[in-house]
Parts: C-alpha cells; structure tokens; sequence
C-alpha cells in the first residue's frame, strides 16, 4: 500500500480499541520474569559456551602483539578469536568504526578478542590473561581544541545533502546586526550514554553456513544486514531473533561486537556462543551522543519579534563519521526571515558517536530554549508568550510548505494554564521555601516525524484467531500492545483473539525501532495487511470488500452478514503487504511539537538541585495508546531530567576514553530524583502523515526537557549555566545570600 | 585504613583455588605461567544446597559464580536479570530469607542453606502477585529488563517499612516510618530503570501497599 493521499476516513476511526489506554499485553510475561531476553533462550540453545570480550586499553594506535598462550591453557578455553586468526572481515553499512580492532586500534574498548570457555567464569578468568602489547599513537580528543580546524558538515540526513553545508535564508547578518535585541552565546552539551538496563548481548549457532543469532537489537533487517556484510556471508544465511530487547535508545540500532564476536567464536568453537557486553564495556565499546558546542545569535524587534536566528553547532566523531544535527529544529521552530544554520564536523579518536534518544532535536534544544529563555529576560516578556509571537505554522525557510498539522501553541496555553505558570515569579532568585530557592522553567519540545516502509502478515486462522509476524522490534515501546489493537481494530475481533509475533527476521521486514517512527509506521504497515486480508475474506464469503464492515467477530456488508470464522471454513487466509511513502513529506512538513514545564528547587546553602514538579503536553497526531505513549514520554522527561543535571561522560583527553563507564560513575536518574509527572495529550488526527493519522511521542517526550529544568533552576538562584550538566558547583559561588 | 595490597591479597585468599587467576593481576609477570598453571590443578567445585522459590536445589559450583549465574545458568532462572554485574543497578534483586540483596554481589557459596525468593516465585503470569499485578494495571515498566529487580525490591521494601527499619528520609529514627511517597522512593533507588518509568512504579506500589500516596 502506497501512503500518497490524505487519508479518509478508515475502519482505524472507529477507535472501539486504538486509542484506548490498554495495557501491555506482554505485562504478565515481563513482571513475571518470564520474557526471553538475547541471553536467556535456554529452550532453543541448550549447550551454549560463554564468550567473554577483550578491549582495547588505548584510544588509538596499534596492537604490537598479541600472546595467547597463557590464556589458551587456562581452564576450560575452547577458543580465542582476534583479528589475526578471524580470517577476511568486511564492515557493516552502518558502522563507523570496525567492531574487531587488530592491528589498528580506533578507539578505546575496542573489541581485540573474544575468549570462549566452557562456563562464563572461566572465560572471564582467561580473558585477563590475553596479554596485548600496545602501539600507542597520538589521538584527537579534545573536541573544543579539534573545532577549532574542523570542516562545515552537511546534514547527513537532509534532502539537499549535495548543496552548500549551510542552510540560509534572507540575510542573517545584516538583519542581526540591526535587531534592537540581541543575544549571542555559547551553549555545551556533553557526551552521552544511553545506558540502557539490558547491556547488548547475543547467542550465536551455526548449523552449516546457516547462522541463527538471538540478540538485542531494534533494527533486524539493519543488524542482519551488517553482520552478513561484515561476516562476508549471503544475507539469506542469517537470521536473526529478538522478541524482547532491554531498551536501547539508539544505541541497538546497530549490529555491535557481541553479535559479531559471539558470531565468530561460535564457529570456532563449533558450538553456539553466548556474549554479553560487561556493563563497563557499554559507553566505549559501543556509541554515544556526541558532545556539541553551540553558538546561538538571535535578534528581535522590541516587541519579541524574531528578526534573525542563526545556530551553528560543532561536534565531533570517527574517521568517516557524521555530525550530531543539533541545528535541525532551528530550522523550523520559530518565525524569523533571516536565518543561518550551520554544523562543524571535527574529527575525533574517541568511540564512535551516534544516535542517542532524539539525536540533533536533543542537543539542539538544550542550547536554542536556553537561548528563547534569555531572550524573553532580554525583552522583558514572558517566555511563553515570546514562544506564541514566534509560531509560524509554515516552513520559515520555505513558506508555501504548511506543516501538515501545527498546535504547538495551544500545547503551550494549556501547558501553562495547567501547570499555575502564572504564580512564576518573572525576576530570578526571588522566591523562598525556607532553606530552598524555588523557580519555574518551560521549554518547547519539537521532533520531526518520520515514515519508514515497514511490512507486516496477518493470517486468520481456523480458530478465528488473527496472527501478525512482522520483524519489528518492541524495546519498551509497547509495540505488541498497539500492533494487536490495530489488528484487532481493523478485522473486528477482541485483542485477546490477536497473537503478535515481533522480532524474527523470519517475518517481513519492518520499519524497525528509532527515531519515534516505529509507532506509526509499524502500525500502518499492519494496517496494510489487514486491509488486504479483509479483502481475502470478503471474497471468501461473497462480500463486495469496500462496503464490508468487520465487528464483534462478524463481516456486515449491506443487509448481509456473516461471522468472520465463516471464511476460514476451508483453510486459514493469510496475506501480507507493507506500507510505502509518498510525497507528502514533501508538500507538507510533518513533526510533533510539545511544551515542558518545570518546578525545580535549588538549596540555598549547598546548590543542590530538586525537581519538584514537571509537565509535557503533547501535540503528536493520534494516540494509539495513550497509557503506553505516556509511558514513553515520562520515560523522556525523567532521561532529560538526567541530561539537565547529571548525565556526562567525562572525557580523558589524554589517554581518549571515557572515564566514567559505568552506572556508577555515569549517573542516571533513580527514583529519589523524579517526582510525579503529568503528561497531557492534545485530541489529533493527522491524516497527511498515515492511515492511523499517528505520529510518534518516544522522543518529542525528551525534547527541551533538560532546557525546562534549566531554565527553572535559573528562576530560582538567578545564576545563569549553559554548560550542560547543570551542577551545583557551576551556581554555587554565585547563589544569593541567605539572609 | 589497611594497607589496599594486603586486604586484597587476603580478601582473594579466603576464595581457595578458582580465584588462584584472579590473583595474576598483583603478581609480577615472570609468575603469571606458574600461577596458571597451579590454577588448572587447584580449580574446585564447591557443593552447595539452598531453596529457590521454595524448591531445595544442591549445586557443584566454580567458587566464583555468582548467585545471580547461579540463578540464571545453573538453575535456568532468568528472571533475575544482569544489568550490571557491579551491584550499580539493582535488576538483580532477590529476596533472601525474607531480606532483598543483589544477587550478583554476592557468591553462590555463600548461601547454604538460605531460602531465596526470586521474581519467578512471587507469581505467575496466568497467576500474578498483587505487586506484578499493580505494574501491569500502572505501566510500571517499559521494556521490562529492571522489572523483576524493582518488584522484588519493591515486596521488600514494604516488608522493611512494615517491620520499622528507618531510611535516610525517615525523620525521626525511632518512630515507624511511614508508607510516604519518598519513603518508597527513597528505598527505591537502588534499582534504576533507564526508561523511566519511576512516577508510575511509584504509583503501583503505593496500590499494592494499599496507602493513597
């Protein structure tokens, strides 16, 4: 099915089950501890063997040597792969950095060996005894000193790839040097670990030159695809399974080393392997977001008009690596004639940066709703109201392109009107809770929404049960949960009746989980299949298929009506059909928009930071399950709430690593630091978008959080940080006096 | 404060034979064949008998498997789940003789005799706890890998408070503490869910604890 007209009204407007709040049903199987995560599938693979990864200590350079002999007599080794005896290794499409390291090492962690032993303590023990003689070369690692030489770097992902790597509209210069307000400053963001609670992980068998791997991946088609590349092996050679993944954030976008080491010490030890990343290993072994530096100018008229806005942001990656994008919602969020947006891409030998929860939008945001928030100050105006002059509700850089569907300003209305923004004290550091200072922060939230081609098979069998197979992922999502209420929407049956199958290469290939398009796509591609299956059963009873409504196990069409089961009297119907895109995209321009406030207390003697209140209110097409989609975005909000106070790691620019690589030194938020949380969705449809008039929610939720929670502990104290994490040692000097 | 050499040489020493590898890290190179060597000939396994889930299990174990491996590649538990294996992230906890631990700080041999709870022993899915039961009705988890550790801390947690034992929130040490929102998010916050989906386990344990909070 080909999305390339608005859709009408379909059997998904009905809304008797999308759109209600049902809960997951993988619930019972997670709180039970009864989901088969990569490393568990103990009924599959019986007589694993552990393989346990070596890293890489330095940050660049080579390996001199590599002695094996001591590790190779310890107790219980099967075999220890490493890239002298790995034999010819290609890498996958999206990998930046090679995953086996030898003789050139890229980065730190590095994987230069897998040892694999019969039980998981002895791999461990033996993997301590490969002893690696280092080259160690000079590395690039300080990202502020490697910008100051880096290249402008065009938007991987932006339709004019091929033009000029900046993006300008009128003249900014001219128009900012007039602007009777200005602001221009600079804004950091750190490096990030997703730090998701399941560490990668995989099982790998070989039966022949058939590969089977049972892993932790969002994108199956992707992680397939790469590792046959990397292996050198026929695509048709591998399959991979993942019904359950424990969460990824972007960072299981990509096939990674367990998959491929796993791959590799299982056919030499010819026996299936099992590796699980160490916690340790997670923020250099794998990615990361990238650290940005940000500059920001904007001019106003008096009065809050935006005149000019220019956001040029550097970062830093790999060889061959891309930008973080954080200048990508400058380009459509605020009114404004004149405009500059520009990316510097410097190279760095630190572990390879990539996706992480929202990437660009994120970062971007941190910086550009700091930014509007000291510009509101500048003007003497409310920051929301500064927001609302701002709409625009076409593409300001080309402005016969609509936005298919734009309600960012009543998201800040009710945003404010529900969360008392009026009681906000305007000037900072003005009010008290005995020892506490407290303040008030807002931000706005804006995330592209994108489509992906994504297929699905549905099949009713004899027992007027619905089957969905489709090679999608759920990494927390809810996935199951809204893929069954579309199935079971759009053919008439209870959710109970609908048995979805996720995560097996064996089922057609899906839009996969990332970039908050997994929602929307994913459904639409079921959405897909059952239409064509609706019309496998139409004929099968006689129906003329287009006035055929399905309901409460029944097919009605004028005054004839028959039960569904009926059509599966001599054998079960399966069809299967995916979703494609047209150009809608194109005519209209299609994102999420939301607005974050925040009440934050600081202490007035120590600077620590609490965050007393917080709430999102959301714009995003149609809610196809709103107690799972509020569950996305209070996830967002608490990982912004980490990105605002805590979250960075710290780089050693000697040695090129990150030095806090694990959850006790990278800090993520726990429960003590998150308060109740509200999240309201505004009632939309967007039928320019897909036929479940859906967008997605997962990263809209993050978007300008960290800035609202910023912008509130500026409220409170009156010292002003842009250097992300906001920590107490950064406002402590300057907290007014307790009196 | 011990000088650090000696409290690890004798901390390792207790753990005979298997650790013998783990002690080359402090051993200068010319040792290391010698100590491996002996390694090979001195690895034992240890017996071992306890109660999971009320079904006694005796066990030969590599001294260094952890309870946690022990759970989970021994005994086919997996609910218990490995999220760190440093004891930073709590989506190992279980229940011991009625006290939650991390089962991956703590040695397999360490617990003759001891009963241990795990997420699988609380309920089933067609059967659940009132705890699980609570999670599914408040989303109380997205992709479920911390899930069994915050239920099994969770049961604990309100065993704790029930049984008087004061956190750093409680304001007075000798009265009981109460079933507050932050006393429950304070006991929490040894089991981290990177979703985040605190503010509703919050609201599902404050169900299963029966209070309004």
């Amino acid at each position: 099915m080909k999305f390339d007209t608005p859709a009408q009204t379909n059997p998904i407007d009905r809304m008797r089950l999308v759109g209600r709040a049902h809960p997951r049903i993988d619930g019972p199987l997670k709180t039970t501890g009864s989901a088969t995560y990569a490393y568990e599938h103990r009924d599959v693979v019986t007589n694993p063997a552990y393989g346990v990864i070596v890293g890489s200590a330095i940050g660049k350079g080579r390996i001199a040597r590599i002695d094996l002999t001591v590790a190779e007599r310890a107790p219980g080794v099967i075999a220890i792969v490493i890239a002298e005896n790995a034999g010819k290794l290609g890498k996958g499409k999206y990998n930046t950095a090679k995953l086996l390291g030898g003789p050139d090492i890229d980065h730190y962690h590095q994987a230069v060996a897998v040892v694999v032993a019969t039980t998981f303590e002895q791999a461990t023990a033996a993997a301590a005894l490969v002893r690696v003689e280092y080259a160690q070369s000079e590395g690039r690692f300080d990202l502020e000193e490697a910008l100051k030489t880096a290249p402008l770097a065009k938007d991987p992902n932006s339709p004019e790839k091929q033009g000029p790597p900046e993006s300008r509209t009128g003249d900014f210069e001219q128009a900012f040097a007039r602007a009777p307000v200005k602001l221009d400053e600079l804004y950091t963001t750190p490096d990030q670990s997703h730090s998701m609670m399941e560490p990668h992980a995989s099982i790998a068998a070989w039966n022949g030159d058939k590969l089977t791997m049972w892993t932790s991946n969002q994108m199956i088609d992707w992680g397939r695809t790469d590792l046959a590349t990397t292996l050198g092996i026929p695509k048709e050679n591998v399959r991979f399974v993942s019904p359950y993944v424990g969460g990824g954030f972007g960072c299981k976008l990509f096939l990674r080393s367990d998959a491929v080491m796993a791959a590799l010490g299982a056919k030499a030890a010819g026996r299936p392997v099992k590796v699980a990343l160490p916690r340790p290993f997670v923020p250099n072994n794998t990615t990361h977001r990238p650290a940005t530096r940000q500059r920001i100018r904007i001019g106003a008229t008096a009065d809050g008009n935006i005149l000019a806005i220019a956001h040029e942001s550097g970062s830093g990656d790999l060889p061959d690596g891309q930008p973080e994008t954080a200048t990508n919602q400058t380009r459509l969020l605020y009114a404004g004639a004149n405009r500059l947006t520009s990316m510097r891409l410097a190279v760095l030998d630190l572990p390879e940066g990539n996706a992480m929860r929202a990437p660009g939008e994120a970062p971007g945001l941190m910086g550009l709703e700091i930014a509007m928030d000291e510009l509101a100050e500048k003007l003497g105006m409310d920051p929301v109201e500064l927001r609302v002059r701002n709409d625009t509700q076409v593409d300001p850089e080309k402005r016969d392109r609509p936005f298919s569907q734009r309600n960012l300003v009543r998201c800040l209305r009710e945003g404010a009107a529900r969360f008392g923004w009026q009681r906000r004290s305007p000037s900072p550091g003005a009010v008290r809770d005995g020892n506490w200072l407290v303040g008030m922060g807002m931000a706005v939230a804006f995330r592209n929404n994108m489509n992906i081609p994504s297929g699905a098979r549905v099949r009713l069998g004899q027992d007027g049960r619905v089957t969905v197979e489709t090679d999608m992922t759920d990494i927390g999502t809810g996935s199951y949960t809204i893929i069954a209420q579309t199935a079971a929407e759009m053919m008439g049956v209870d959710i109970e009746k609908v048995l979805v199958r996720l995560g097996d290469s064996a089922f057609p290939v899906s839009s996969g989980s990332g970039g908050q398009f997994g929602a929307n796509s994913s459904t639409s591609g079921v959405y897909a299949a059952c239409v064509k299956l609706r019309e496998a059963v139409a004929q099968r009873l006689g129906f003329n298929s287009a006035e055929a409504t399905f309901a409460h196990d029944q097919v009605l069409a004028g005054n004839r009506s028959a039960k569904l089961i009926d059509a599966v009297r001599d054998g079960e119907l399966v069809a299967e059909d995916k979703i494609e895109w047209g150009g809608l995209d194109k005519s209209y321009q299609q994102s999420t928009f939301g607005s974050h406030f925040v009440e934050a207390a600081v202490d007035g003697f120590t600077g620590e930071i609490r965050v007393r209140r917080m709430l999102a209110v959301c714009a995003a097409g149609r809610i196809l399950n709103p107690l799972t989609a509020r569950s996305q975005v209070i996830g967002a909000m608490t990982m912004g709430v980490g990105a605002a106070l805590m979250e960075e790691l710290a780089v050693d620019k000697r040695r090129g690593f990150f030095v806090n690589h694990d959850l006790a030194g990278y800090e993520v938020p726990v429960h003590a630091d998150i308060p109740h949380q509200e999240v309201i969705f505004l009632d939309e449809a967007d039928d320019k978008v897909s036929p479940m008039k859906a967008k997605g929610v997962a990263e809209l939720g993050i978007c300008g959080v960290a800035a609202a929670v910023a912008n509130a502990v500026y409220n409170a104290t009156g010292v002003r940080v842009r250097d992300y994490p906001v920590t107490l040692d950064k406002h402590l000097i300057g907290l007014p006096a307790i009196s | 404060m011990a000088n650090p050499v000696d409290s690890e040489v004798s901390r390792r020493g207790v753990l005979v034979g298997g650790t013998a590898t783990a002690m080359i890290g402090i051993l200068p190179s010319g040792q290391v064949q010698a100590q491996s060597a002996r390694s090979d000939a001195a690895r034992q396994d240890f017996g071992v008998s306890f109660e999971v889930n009320g079904k006694p299990y005796s066990l030969q174990l590599d001294t260094r498997t952890t309870l946690l491996d022990a759970l989970r590649e021994h005994i086919h538990l997996t609910g218990s789940k490995k999220g760190c294996d440093h004891g930073q992230c709590g989506a190992c906890t279980v229940i011991i003789n009625g006290v939650r631990i991390n089962s991956c700080l703590t040695l397999a041999v360490m617990h003759q005799d001891d009963r241990i709870t795990t997420i699988e022993g609380l309920g089933t899915p067609e059967q659940l706890h009132p705890m699980q039961a609570a999670f599914v009705k408040h989303d109380g988890y997205q992709c479920g890998y911390c899930t069994p550790g915050q239920i099994c801390s969770a049961v604990a947690v309100l065993d704790e408070i029930k049984a008087g034992i004061p956190s750093h929130v409680s304001a007075d040490l000798t009265s009981p503490p109460a079933l507050t929102n932050i006393e429950m998010r304070e006991r929490m916050s040894g089991n981290i869910c990177r979703c985040g989906a605190y503010s509703n386990i919050a609201e599902a344990i404050a169900e299963a604890a029966g209070s309004k909070t």
